[in-house]
């Protein structure tokens, strides 16, 4: 599984990407997604959030260490599984859950979901529900930052499934054409719904696929966050200079399901238990930690303030009113 | 002697510029050479000889406009070769065809000019689209134009004519045969406050783009409950154009018109395109702007003032009449007008309306015109099932039951693939006769 960076470029040693305090910052961040998430399952179980809910437990690690490589004013933007990047992008988790519910204190006033949230202030764009959508669109993002000269980098997320749509390869092509400031992030966590990535892509290593646009990449342990962060501050560099975009793919693993509705019959219980086992990110960042000197105290400490801000979420989630009827009707049009 | 005749380069030339003679009368000619060079309303193109010989005269001058295709532009002597063949039959010359039936210059005289901006000046549609681009551009600099051909080549219909060197390749920007990307790239330079111009080569092409369309440009904007939206306009031209064959001659205003979150426009006359298109690229939503590549060769009476703009969601009365409403966009505002001309032959006086903008539907001028008239036909040149004819009927019978004297009558395109024959081609699409017919049964 863990794959290390490509042994052709160099990198930083992995462990001097953060130091204590920002390790500290990831990890409380990783496990807000991580109790959050869950927190979201049950909420589903009890009824209170409906339909898609597409959970980010398991791969925590990539878009915490790639939400440290960038600063106000980049861009990001993603698939339908967004939780974790909204909180990482430092949405307000009540928001965020009120959005599940469907209640009038979500992002979108409960009129968009759990796929569909957005956030100019943070600089999250979403949010989209349609496989691989989201891949031109954050090459416009990218698009923006060239058109207006401004040195801003967007990150545009997607899943190995996605890879395989056809917008991907368009969007490669303009964006190395344009020189456009993107970094392309695959989060490949080996099942596109229930289909194995080695079932469905005849690419066996997904980050040679920019390789005929001349875009360059690394294949990145996406369970490792200070990888990741290593990874994404080489490729952030090399966006913000103006050499045009550059691909990630990190190798992570979703522990739950596609969403709430997964029968699961296409990988093992053992596989799955052997990854959290092995390779969970909050073990590998919690275990950094304590070699780095924080005790358990400190770490005790964090739990419970996470805690406690995910039962506020859930709090807040139940108690915000639905959206007034007469909002069926508003923010179809800018009107005027 | 072999008689050259004026070429026709792209399906809806019906007259060109002789812009250059590149061979002298007394000059030998091989077949391949380049004789002349013409100038389309597309392009500057070269005619290359078919025959070979001497170029015996030339008939029509370098520099002469409106050059109908098939005339005789210039006379050939056969072939030079010396008496190696001395019994081979003269070459029979190749009869001049009739110049097809539209006329060289077309006028529509019976356009009712915006009145209220003044000074009016004859314009064509295409120099009305990019008058409108060029003035927007200038006035914001977050405007920008991208598609394909729009830059270097100046515009496959050169809409785009001459903005290259004015904006630059970052303003005006071509880009490769990636529909479904490019779109994608601007919707989200859109979400992120950019505004773009898309231009598609024709709409035809926009179906490969048509998730971006409309599940991220119209759909954002509720999905984010109002925060993100995207100001944009699709642009380019629809509906068939002429034997150019089933995929290729399609209209699509149903097809975005069904969609809540766009604005879709027609233009018809210069006034239209200069005017709608500047407040499509004002208009904070996304707007699909419907083109008609027949129509960016007409000219018409077009407002001066660079202040000139019109609204969306506003339709037009083109004629005043009496006796009954016929309802139409795009080019078929052409073919209302007419049959409203053979109308008015036959006792009947005729209004029409010209939608101008589709979606959202200006009820209020339909209804007024119905209530005025109590008969109503729409024309489309798209097919009839849930068509605009169909929404604009129901439209009409929701608000005007009571004052209708006759069942509402719909003339669209006939519900089959555009074939490409000549004949089949003008059976598939509204002829003025076609909304004649559908009156007289009123009366």
């Amino acid at each position: 599984m863990a794959a290390a960076p490509d042994k052709s470029r160099k990198s930083r040693k992995l462990t001097d990407s953060m130091d204590r305090a920002e390790l500290l910052d990831a990890y409380s961040t990783m496990l807000l997604i991580r109790r959050f998430e869950e927190k979201a399952g049950q909420l589903y179980g009890m009824g209170l959030i409906a339909g898609f809910c597409h959970l980010y437990i398991g791969q925590e690690a990539v878009v915490v260490g790639m939400q440290h490589c960038i600063e106000d004013g980049d861009e990001v933007i993603t698939s339908y599984r967004d939780h974790g990047h909204m909180l990482a992008a430092g949405m307000d988790p009540k928001g965020v859950m009120a959005e599940l519910t469907g209640r009038s204190g979500g992002y979108s006033r409960g009129k968009g979901g759990s796929m569909h949230m957005f956030s100019k202030e943070k600089g999250f764009f979403g949010g989209h529900g349609i496989v691989g959508a989201q891949v031109s669109l954050g090459t416009g993002l990218g698009f923006s930052n060239w058109y207006r000269e401004n040195d801003r980098v967007s990150l545009t997320y997607f899943g190995e499934g996605a890879a395989n749509q056809g917008q991907v390869y368009e969007s490669f092509n303009l964006s190395n054409l344009m020189k456009l400031p993107v970094v392309y992030i695959i989060e490949n966590n080996r099942y596109a719904m229930g289909t194995s990535v080695e079932r469905a892509s005849a690419s066996r290593d997904l980050s040679l696929n920019g390789v005929p646009w001349g875009m360059p990449s690394m294949a990145v342990d996406g369970m490792d966050v200070l990888a990741v962060k290593a990874a994404g501050e080489e490729a952030v560099a090399h966006c913000r200079s103006g050499k045009g975009p550059f691909l990630l793919e990190m190798k992570t693993y979703r522990y739950r399901g596609h969403s709430m509705s997964d029968p699961a019959k296409y990988r093992t219980r053992e596989e799955v238990q052997k990854m959290r086992a092995e390779h969970d990110s909050l073990d590998h960042a919690k275990a950094k930690l304590i070699e780095l000197g924080i005790d358990e105290a400190a770490l005790k400490r964090i739990d419970d303030e996470v805690k406690a801000r995910v039962q506020e979420a859930a709090d807040f989630a139940q108690s915000s009113p639905e959206p007034e009827p007469g909002e069926l009707y508003t923010d179809v049009l800018v009107e005027g | 002697m072999v008689d050259i005749l004026m070429p026709a380069l792209s399906p809806t030339m019906t007259e060109g510029k002789l812009a250059k003679w590149l061979k002298q009368p007394g000059d030998e000619i091989k077949s391949g050479d380049v004789i002349a060079e013409i100038e389309t309303d597309k392009a500057t193109m070269e005619v290359e000889a078919v025959d070979e010989g001497k170029l015996e005269e030339i008939l029509v001058p370098e520099g002469t406009e409106g050059v109908a295709v098939n005339t005789v532009i210039a006379r050939m002597g056969g072939e030079s070769a010396p008496a190696a063949k001395p019994e081979a039959p003269a070459p029979v010359p190749v009869e001049a065809k009739a110049a097809p039936a539209a006329p060289a210059v077309h006028k529509t005289v019976v356009e009712v000019p915006e009145a209220e901006w003044g000074e009016t000046k004859p314009m064509t549609v295409r120099e009305a689209l990019r008058e409108a681009m060029v003035l927007e551009m200038r006035a914001d600099g977050d405007v920008f134009l991208m598609g394909e051909e729009v830059a270097q080549y100046q515009g496959a219909y050169k809409i785009s004519q001459g903005m290259l060197d004015e904006f630059g390749p970052k303003r005006v920007i071509d880009t490769p045969i990636t529909e479904h990307g490019f779109t994608g790239m601007a919707v989200g330079a859109a979400m992120n406050g950019l505004k773009p111009i898309v231009e598609f080569m024709t709409f035809n092409f926009a179906m490969q783009a048509i998730d971006q369309i409309i599940n991220s440009a119209a759909k954002t904007l509720y999905m984010s409950g109002g925060q993100m939206g995207a100001q944009i306009v699709f642009r380019g031209p629809n509906g068939a154009a002429a034997r150019v064959g089933a995929q290729h001659s399609q209209c699509y205003a149903s097809w975005y018109a069904h969609c809540p979150g766009l604005k879709v426009v027609a233009p018809w006359s210069a006034a239209d395109a200069k005017g709608l298109l500047r407040a499509a690229i004002r208009d904070p939503n996304p707007v699909i702007f419907l083109e008609n590549e027949i129509l960016y060769g007409h000219s018409f009476e077009c407002p001066v003032s660079d202040d000139f703009i019109l609204p969306l969601g506003k339709s037009k009365v083109e004629r005043e009449g009496t006796d009954v409403t016929i309802i139409a966009f795009s080019i078929m505002v052409d073919v209302a007008m007419k049959a409203a001309d053979a109308l008015a032959e036959q006792g009947v006086s005729a209004e029409v309306i010209n939608l101008r903008t589709i979606r959202p539907l200006d009820i209020e001028t339909i209804a007024a015109s119905v209530k005025k008239t109590n008969r109503v036909v729409s024309v489309e040149e798209g097919w009839p099932f849930a068509g605009i004819g169909s929404e604009i009927i129901a439209t009409v019978v929701e608000h005007c039951f009571d004052w209708l004297d006759a069942p509402p009558a719909r003339v669209a395109g006939v519900d089959v693939p555009m074939p490409y024959a000549a004949n089949l081609e003008k059976l598939a699409l509204p002829q003025p006769e076609w909304v004649v017919d559908a009156v007289k049964k009123f009366f």
